[in-house]
């Protein structure tokens, strides 16, 4: 029990600082050499209790990407990270439409351009609604229509609460996929393109790369990022902080600079889960469009033409 | 006695046609048969270069293959639920007909569960259904349900055809020695006697009585794939029920189009007769008046209501921009007109019926794009994307291609089956004969009404 209420500590705390470091723009200073700024350098940082301490640099460390402690533990992916019960909030307000959320888990799991496993729509909810930018994850839903109709067991439902996929398991009927009402989940068509195959993990359902063809994928919450510590790409690629990613046992959550209780954010800001009224009981909440940090239009500034005219329905 | 010597000389009729190819007929299989090897390259094409062949992406993620799998499948589940119901109620004029129900039960139930593979992006992992099979997965009940269905429908044909077996086994036409020892096997050693008889007709009417709910359960599990599924259009409790009535509503078109063809090409008025349009006729109406009713109800509740995404839904149907032709022809021509045509004494003919149901079996078909495509092209969450294959569905040659190899598959069994085995049951039809030479006796006068003045 005291094991794992340090593990839990640690990952918050190596999120934290994480996003210190990524916010700061100072990631490499921050992080270079470790053993060279021991002891010199320490860091105030939040604790999930709400006490301010101090943490050695040295304790940050670099975002490799490298999924070496999924493969390391060798784990099958199937067993969901102890203790857990891991949870998102995504602060609509905050959105720009940056994009960097997207770039960013495409890299982390060598996916092409055109295939967007986490999605920034624009949304208008009535005619005389102001339009938002809306950020899409997977909501790794507690209810979740997927898992229930996949018939060989290829995508689950684990204890920390997130859905994977086994794509060694998945047939391809893509039953899945008429299951789910959010299009969360994509097909490999043709055989799928691996960008920078050389880096990439070996398969496992954690690192859900490389694509393998005629199987179904989607976002699966980076749980190999999880397992060491860190926050998924989408969270700290976000220059804005929208992504609050956390446990929900601890009731914590963070997008890297700030650390929050999830309960009282959920009840500052009357956050809500989108469509409620399915009863998939989403483990993504969102914080309404309110006091907004930019326009709206600044989500169009720098797209590229084919970008903008996926929103021209809304404008 | 009668029977046996009614039997030999029908046979002796039908014996041309099962010995002999004509010159017609084999270009008939050609025809056929190059559809069908055309599809094969389309089917190579695509397990070559995976589904990006076909027409479907990831928002309209099944397309035809499965509009054709509804189609077929329920086409084969009307012969069982036909020949179930003529059986047990014992209606005579039934026994010419069933070798073709029974039939079609088997070639269709044979061929709809092939477009299910064609939706399965790895068919080299589908031994995986077996090995982790998930209960809860109305995949898993569909894939129970077809093959339990499988079993019964052969067994139906089966059993229903052992008498002719014996006789082809016993007959005096010369055939070759490997085709009558064929027949001697399949006929299970049968030599008519009144145990046999008795054991016979016991199991076929054990078979019938199973047979009937089946169809009702196995029907329905093929709606609750759509069912089970939070998508508008789909997600309808009224789904099972309904996926039976269209299948049988199908399935009896098919009927009468099998009828009508074998009618024409084998020359067999004498016992496919007017009566038997008729009567499926009457079937035909009543079926799609249930139909018809279901249909309005259905459409009426999403429509009034106007809930979000079923308004969207409903609005794509009826806009003659979108699938409104399609919708209007499918839910008024596939329906109406049938009614009005055999309804109708003065329009009632074999003519006019086989122009219904073949109006009806295609209105049936476009219907199923209709469920199945719009549905998908309106995802809850809006798709922005530009891509117009993404946004919009439409079938690409290869899913064309395999539609007619799966059509021209139906053809090729059903002919390839009317050459090993009379396509009017003999013994069947030789006692049907036999009957309705003696006189009519009423057996159930009408009750006497005293009416209370």
């Amino acid at each position: 029990m005291d094991n794992d209420k340090s593990k839990r500590r640690n990952f918050i705390r190596t999120g934290l600082a994480l996003g210190l470091a990524t916010v700061a723009g100072a990631a490499n200073e921050l992080l270079g050499d470790p053993k060279e700024k021991s002891g010199k350098n320490t860091v105030k940082l939040l604790s999930p209790d709400g006490e301010i301490v101090e943490v050695d640099s040295s304790e940050l460390k670099l975002e490799t990407h490298d999924h070496a402690g999924t493969m390391a533990r060798n784990v099958t992916g199937r067993e969901g990270i102890e203790g857990r019960k891991f949870v998102m909030v995504i602060d609509l307000g905050r959105c720009r439409n940056a994009r960097k959320c997207v770039t960013a888990c495409q890299k982390m799991h060598h996916i092409p351009e055109n295939k967007e496993w986490l999605q920034v729509k624009l949304m208008k909810d009535n005619d005389n609604a102001a339009p938002y930018w809306f950020p899409k994850t997977c909501f790794h839903c507690d209810n979740p229509p997927c898992v229930k109709v996949c018939p060989v067991d290829a995508t689950f439902k684990r204890s920390d609460g997130l859905v994977l996929i086994d794509n060694e398991r998945c047939i391809g009927c893509k039953f899945c996929m008429a299951g789910c009402p959010y299009s969360t989940r994509v097909f490999n068509w043709g055989e799928p393109e691996v960008i920078e195959p050389t880096s990439c993990p070996p398969y496992s359902p954690e690192t859900s790369t490389p694509s393998k063809h005629s199987t179904v994928e989607k976002c699966d919450f980076c749980p190999d990022m999880v397992r060491e510590g860190k926050l998924p790409d989408c969270v700290t690629a976000c220059p804005n902080g929208v992504f609050f990613f956390g446990d929900e046992n601890e009731d914590t959550v963070t997008n890297g600079s700030e650390t929050v209780r999830f309960s009282a954010l959920l009840k500052e800001k009357s956050g809500y889960r989108y469509m409620e009224e399915l009863g998939t009981k989403p483990r993504v909440y969102y914080l309404p469009p309110s006091s907004r940090m930019f326009p709206v239009e600044r989500g169009f500034k720098n797209l590229t033409p084919e970008l903008k005219a996926r929103f021209k329905d809304v404008q | 006695m009668n029977i046996e010597k009614t039997s030999k000389s029908l046979l002796k009729e039908f014996w041309p046609q099962l010995s002999n190819w004509t010159m017609r007929e084999l270009l008939w299989l050609g025809f056929w048969g190059i559809l069908f090897l055309f599809g094969m390259y389309a089917l190579y094409v695509q397990v070559t270069e995976g589904h990006i062949v076909t027409g479907m992406r990831d928002h309209v993620i099944w397309g035809v293959y499965i509009v054709n799998f509804i189609f077929f499948i329920g086409i084969g589940y009307t012969g069982a639920i036909l020949g179930g119901f003529l059986h047990l109620f014992d209606a005579e004029w039934r026994k010419p007909l069933m070798r073709m129900a029974a039939l079609m039960t088997v070639i269709s139930v044979i061929i709809g569960p092939l477009y299910i593979l064609l939706c399965i992006g790895r068919l080299d992992r589908l031994y995986f259904l077996f090995i982790h099979p998930r209960l809860q997965s109305p995949i898993v009940w569909d894939v129970v349900a077809v093959m339990t269905f499988l079993v019964g429908g052969v067994l139906f044909l089966y059993l229903l055809a052992i008498r002719d077996f014996a006789i082809l086994a016993r007959t005096e036409e010369t055939m070759p020695a490997w085709r009558r020892k064929l027949y001697q096997f399949f006929s299970a050693g049968f030599i008519n006697t009144r145990m046999q008889r008795r054991d016979l007709k016991l199991a076929l009417n054990v078979l019938s009585f199973i047979l009937i709910p089946t169809v009702i359960i196995v029907s329905s599990v093929l709606s609750w794939i759509f069912g089970m599924t939070l998508r508008p259009g789909w997600h309808s409790t009224i789904f099972g029920p309904y996926f039976v009535l269209a299948a049988i509503y199908t399935g009896t078109g098919v009927m009468v189009l099998i009828m009508y063809a074998f009618r024409k090409l084998h020359k067999l008025e004498a016992y496919i007769q007017e009566r038997h349009f008729v009567y499926l006729g009457y079937i035909l109406i009543a079926l799609g008046a249930g139909y018809g009713y279901f249909t309005f109800s259905e459409y009426l509740t999403d429509w009034y209501t106007s809930e979000k995404w079923n308004a969207e839904v409903i609005h794509k149907l009826m806009d003659l921009n979108q699938y409104g032709w399609m919708f209007y022809f499918a839910n008024f021509a596939g329906i109406l007109v049938p009614i009005i045509l055999i309804g109708i004494p003065k329009f009632r003919s074999i003519n006019t019926i086989t122009f219904s149901a073949a109006l009806l079996v295609l209105a049936m078909w476009f219907k199923r794009y209709l469920i199945i495509v719009p549905t998908l092209e309106s995802p809850l969450l809006p798709m922005q994307d530009i891509r117009p294959e993404y946004v919009h569905y439409s079938a690409t040659w290869v899913e064309w291609a395999l539609t007619g190899a799966g059509i021209a598959m139906f053809m090729i069994l059903f002919k390839l089956a009317s050459k090993f085995i009379p396509i009017v049951p003999v013994w069947e039809t030789a006692e049907q004969i036999e009957k309705e030479k003696k006189p009519v006796v009423n057996n159930n006068p009408q009750p006497v009404v005293s009416s209370p003045s």
